[in-house]
């Protein structure tokens, strides 16, 4: 039996044989349950049994009460900590990651500097949790690096009103150490995306660069340039690690209150408080990343 | 366009811009780094500097003072590999049939992948735990079953990198190529498909094994032993050490991370 | 439109233009002359130099050396957005986040030119080239041909004295490239804009310019109307790049060139009296009744005419070009002469 040629369209191949083998489809299917089981058990059960155990008590009970527990003032500040901890490193880390962006604006993607700085901005990005508390308690501990040569050599201390590393405040400069990578690696391809005909169009066309910039190339970024930024907003918030290495016991910010509702072991019964601290959790997480991906497509559209 | 023009059209910045941006910001991050190194020297409260945080890893008694560490440097091994063998034996052929069966699966597969984000490891964790307990069951505790979980966290990250591979390379020609050679379905995956995902899978599992190694959240939670809950533990007495192989831990990952761009550049070079 | 055109282009005149990067030289020294409203195509393969001369005269590369006179003026101290040129690129080039009507007007609004004026002068810019349906459109919603005559609408709407085209038509479709070449031409026309128009593609640079110049090399090797380069080349290059040419062995003797039986002038530099290679056009090989014998090899249809390969008893294989009517059938021996008055010589 010869064949026509095959169809080009994408949904051809699948359509044709099918028609033919209908055995051959239905075994094709099947190709992608294991897939399908495994993300159904570690990922939608996980999920599912995360957000629902906020709506039973302990013995199995259908309540609010732990919904109403998030109104509780302490919860409130914690999500509020959350939220603005996550945005000012947002955008610091958005200004900060654009510029380094710009810096490297038509350097060779494979030369030294490029190449470097991509490496270092995967690693560092990654680069959450114990070590990076570490690296921070080494420098500007209390016996750290710079804090000590600060006091010697420049006569300030830090920590003259208190220790703040350890607290809320202290999560700003570390959170920003891999807010910045982050936002290298996410922005780059958006700015190097700027072609360059558009620059020398608006040359030809009697543009300086300050409306090459303000006319041109920052309109066209914006929609990158605040995805990535909610990008990095959702990376703080829903960061765990670091401030679990850094501030040892309490429930400053959201994911502190749920390792205090976990492992607690002086309040029963906060367990299933975790899973409303994981619903709420998750409804912002869905609204920022909602707005991510809506930027998203306005700025592929614009990049053909 | 010459850097020079496009300098002087204002769309690209000039070297003085360039260099100091690159140079203070580079200056500021390699603080922590430098702390952390210099902070291995130390001789304790003291002051002065010695080689015997290092030198303290090699000697005799080193295998059992610091045996839970290597221990848990070696789970962390361990569930880095499982963790790529369930991204190329469970997400890359799914990947592969869907991109070539199933192509209006494709906006699904990829929002699935990506839903980690939005459920981060704090969330999920609430809920791994009656998940674990059942696996536990199944398959024992040893510390390799973490890896199930894993799984689920570098999706995102797999996911792009076989992605970007699978669209850069025409993966419908060759495979329709391969039919009309009458080749059968195994063998044009052996032969033709995968030998041209090799770029892509290696940088998902390289990928992967940098997320793995970086890991805390899950394992403190389910109480297992791996690299950052050893570190966090061995810190609270002997902060040089953990110290020290946090910045080992760091450079691993950077070698890894370089190798992936220079994989890349090496696919490019060759076409 | 009737009356002398009336020219609002400027006159042009590069003078010993050069430019180097690094160990290449890309122009090793560019003279021309354009009159005011002329259209010159700079034709040649890629890396010959074309697209660096037009960006030089444009200001998007500076140069090493030689004059680059617009309107009588030096321009090497003015920069890109003060030379009052107009430019379509190749492709993309297109403000994405902007309506194809605020594309044209943008021009307009770099000279501060107020609201209204602005929108009526980009519309009717726009209807010249029969867009102003799809003002309000995006660029990622136009086709190719559709976005260039945009970018034209772009580069002519604050008028330029000079209009400069890098290989606007590459990136089209074969049907789209012959219809909006002829549309460039025409607007060319109406307006007088004195235009440079970079290509590589010989058959639309004869279709719309009034003068060609053939670069190789970073030089511009002959620069003449369209009929002169086809008919008189002045060099093997030339002969060889615009239009098709056979090379067939021919005789010189005393600036007379015997080639299969006739004998032409022969063109290009001078050579010593003797063995020669000839560049034959097909059109000019005629199937005669004497003349020398060939085999009939292939025969392809053109539509309009047919184009024969025969092979000469040395084994040179010839494209002879002629009528529908002529069926020559393969394996046919027949005989072919040469036409033309004068043919292109190089050594053998």
């Amino acid at each position: 039996m010869t064949d026509a040629p095959a169809p080009v369209s994408a949904s051809g191949d699948a359509g044709t044989t099918s028609r033919r083998h209908p055995l051959r489809g239905a075994v094709a299917y099947i190709g992608l349950t294991p897939f399908a089981a495994y993300v159904l058990l570690f990922l939608a059960i996980p999920t599912t049994l995360a957000v629902g155990t906020g709506f039973f008590t302990d013995e199995g009970e259908l309540t609010l009460a732990n919904i109403e527990g998030l109104l509780a003032p302490n919860v409130l500040q914690a999500f509020w900590s959350s939220i603005w901890v996550s945005a000012v490193t947002a955008v610091a880390g958005a200004i900060i990651g654009a510029l380094v962006c710009y810096a490297m604006l038509g350097m060779r993607p494979d030369g030294a500097v490029r190449s470097f700085v991509d490496a270092a901005s995967g690693v560092l990005a990654q680069f959450g949790g114990v070590m990076l508390a570490f690296a921070f308690i080494a420098t500007i501990g209390s016996q750290g690096l710079v804090r000590v040569w600060m006091q010697q050599a420049l006569g300030i201390d830090i920590y003259a009103d208190g220790n703040w590393l350890y607290q809320v405040p202290g999560l700003l400069p570390v959170y920003l150490y891999f807010q910045v990578p982050l936002m290298i690696i996410t922005f780059m391809p958006a700015l190097h995306g700027l072609k360059t005909q558009w620059a020398e169009a608006s040359a030809t066309l009697g543009g300086t660069r300050l409306t090459y910039w303000t006319r041109i190339a920052i309109p066209v970024l914006a929609p990158s340039f605040l995805g990535s930024l909610l990008l990095l907003f959702a990376n703080a918030f829903s960061s765990y690690a670091t401030a679990a290495a850094l501030i040892s016991q309490g429930a400053q910010i959201v994911p502190l209150q749920i390792r205090s509702a976990l492992v607690s072991e002086t309040v029963l019964g906060r367990e299933n408080m975790a899973g409303a601290l994981a619903l709420g959790m998750i409804v912002i997480m869905v609204i920022v990343m909602w707005g991510y991906s809506v930027l998203q497509s306005r700025t592929s559209r614009w990049q053909r | 366009m010459t850097t020079r023009s496009a300098v002087r059209i204002g769309a690209e910045p000039g070297r003085l811009p360039r260099t100091l941006i690159l140079v203070i910001v580079g200056l500021i991050m390699a603080v922590p780094i430098i702390g952390m190194i210099e902070f291995t020297f130390r001789a304790g409260l003291s002051g002065g500097y010695t080689l015997d945080h290092w030198t303290g890893l090699v000697d005799e008694d080193a295998a059992r003072t610091y045996r839970g560490l290597f221990q848990a440097i070696g789970n962390s091994l361990v569930l880095a590999v499982v963790t790529v063998a369930i991204v190329v034996v469970i997400l890359l052929p799914t990947m592969i049939l869907v991109h070539l069966r199933f192509p209006r699966l494709q906006r699904l597969l990829e929002f699935v992948c990506i839903i980690p984000i939005t459920v981060p490891a704090i969330v999920l964790v609430v809920g791994l735990a009656p998940v674990y307990s059942v696996v536990v069951k199944v398959f024992g505790s040893a510390p390799w079953t973490l890896a199930f979980a894993y799984g689920i966290t570098v999706l995102p990250y797999a996911y792009r990198a076989i992605q970007a591979n699978l669209e850069a390379v025409d993966m419908r020609t060759l495979f329709e190529a391969g039919r009309t050679l009458s080749a059968s379905w195994p063998r044009i995956l052996w032969h033709v498909l995968l030998p041209n995902l090799r770029r892509g899978v290696l940088a998902a599992s390289f990928i992967s094994v940098a997320v793995v190694l970086g890991e805390f959240t899950i394992a403190s939670f389910l109480n297992r032993s791996n690299l950052q809950t050893a570190l966090l533990q061995v810190s609270k007495s002997d902060p040089w050490v953990a110290t020290i192989f946090a910045l080992l831990a760091l450079l691993f990952a950077f070698i890894l991370l370089i190798s992936i761009g220079r994989l890349g550049r090496e696919r490019k070079s060759s076409s | 439109m009737t009356g002398a055109p009336v020219h609002h282009g400027a006159p042009v005149h590069l003078s010993g233009v050069t430019k180097t990067y690094g160990s290449h030289q890309a122009l090793a020294g560019i003279d021309l002359e354009m009159a005011p409203g002329e259209f010159i195509a700079l034709l040649g393969p890629s890396g010959c130099g074309k697209t660096t001369a037009l960006r030089a005269l444009s200001g998007l590369e500076a140069i090493d050396g030689g004059r680059i006179l617009i309107d009588g003026k030096d321009v090497a101290d003015v920069p890109t957005n003060r030379r009052d040129i107009g430019m379509v690129f190749q492709s993309y080039s297109l403000f994405p986040h902007m309506t194809v009507l605020e594309n044209v007007e943008f021009g307009l609004r770099m000279r501060k030119v107020e609201k209204m004026e602005r929108r009526a002068r980009a519309t009717e810019t726009l209807e010249m080239v029969g867009l102003d349906h799809l003002a309000g459109r995006y660029a990622h919603q136009l086709s190719g041909g559709q976005q260039q005559r945009v970018a034209l609408a772009r580069a002519l709407v604050t008028r330029p004295r000079v209009l400069l085209l890098d290989e606007p038509l590459s990136a089209l479709d074969a049907k789209v490239r012959v219809s909006l070449r002829d549309q460039i031409r025409r607007i060319q026309t109406d307006l007088g804009i004195t235009t440079l128009f970079v290509t590589h593609d010989q058959e639309e640079a004869l279709a719309v310019a009034d003068r060609v110049a053939v670069m190789n090399a970073g030089r511009i090797e002959q620069i003449g109307s369209p009929e002169e380069l086809y008919t008189r080349p002045s060099s093997p290059f030339v002969a060889d790049f615009v239009g098709l040419s056979n090379k067939v062995s021919a005789e010189l003797l005393g600036g007379r060139v015997t080639v299969l039986g006739a004998t032409a002038e022969a063109l290009g530099e001078s050579l010593a009296d003797g063995p020669v290679t000839a560049l034959v056009r097909p059109e000019d090989i005629r199937i005669t009744a004497d003349g020398t014998p060939a085999t009939v090899v292939a025969s392809s249809f053109l539509g309009s005419l047919r184009r024969t390969q025969v092979r000469l008893e040395d084994g040179t294989v010839l494209a002879v070009q002629h009528g529908v009517g002529d069926q020559l059938e393969t394996g046919n021996t027949v005989h072919v002469s040469v036409t033309a008055a004068a043919v292109s010589v190089s050594a053998r």
